[in-house]
């Protein structure tokens, strides 16, 4: 064994050990740390937004900010691709 | 490229416009139900990517210009930002949910659990414009690569 291989070894022993400790410490399902914040979305999502799907009311209203985001990395993924293909064409 | 055989044209003719009708339920019903703007445009864009597949780039070409699927993609995201600005105008901070509890065009709050489609506020205007954004935004990907496929086939 050559000190490359001693070298991934250990390197992947650490990323397993690490792993591992992820996995053991974990929340269980359907047990969040803080539950603040959901129990305000839930009480609240159908008098405020007006929609019975909550997840929507999360995502283009109390987190409109994010969609926004995500709708800029969509837009400018069309517009370098169209780019892209545009001179391809050519 | 030229398109595939008959039966694979018609099948998709046949499932093209269940496809579609399926995709605009579920951005119509994105403030009911499971799905929204992203998945419904996603969904109509497969149903498109499908037809355009099963057709040809050349009969895409005939049909269709990414021109014009970029002017829609950048219709859907003025209009997502122009309700994100209305809500500066009307409830004074961004993306406030200006149109729920009112009188106006999807103002109801659903009462005691059961909704019907007049409801939301802005959410199922927000759910059209990305909807629209997406729909055009995958098929703009779609027909640009296969238009690119044609002329480079056709140059070889």
């Amino acid at each position: 064994m050559n000190r490359r291989n001693m070298l991934a070894a250990a390197f992947l022993t650490i990323v397993g050990v690490f792993l591992v400790l992820g996995m053991l410490l974990m929340h269980p399902f359907g047990d969040p740390s803080s539950q603040a914040m959901d129990q305000f979305i839930i009480d609240n999502t159908v008098e405020e937004t007006g929609a019975n799907n909550g997840v929507t009311s999360v995502v283009f209203d109390y987190r409109g900010f994010d969609t926004l985001g995500e709708a800029t990395v969509l837009f400018t993924a069309v517009a370098s691709v169209v780019m892209l293909f545009r001179r391809l064409k050519k | 490229m030229k398109g595939m055989s008959t039966i694979v044209k018609t099948i998709s003719n046949i499932s093209f416009p269940i496809i579609t009708i399926y995709g605009l339920y579920v951005i119509a019903h994105g403030h009911l139900t499971p799905g929204g703007g992203f998945q419904g445009g996603a969904i109509v864009a497969s149903g498109l990517a499908l037809i355009a597949v099963a057709h040809g780039s050349s009969w895409v070409e005939s049909k269709i210009k990414e021109h014009d699927l970029s002017l829609f993609e950048s219709l859907g995201a003025l209009a997502f930002i122009s309700l994100a600005f209305l809500g500066i105008v009307f409830g004074g901070v961004f993306f406030t949910n200006f149109l729920v509890d009112t009188s106006m065009l999807f103002g109801n709050i659903p009462v005691g659990g059961a909704a019907d489609i007049n409801t939301g506020g802005t959410l199922p205007l927000m759910n059209f414009a990305v909807g629209l954004k997406v729909i055009a935004g995958l098929f703009a990907i779609v027909v640009v690569m296969a238009l690119a496929t044609n002329k480079k086939e056709g140059s070889s």
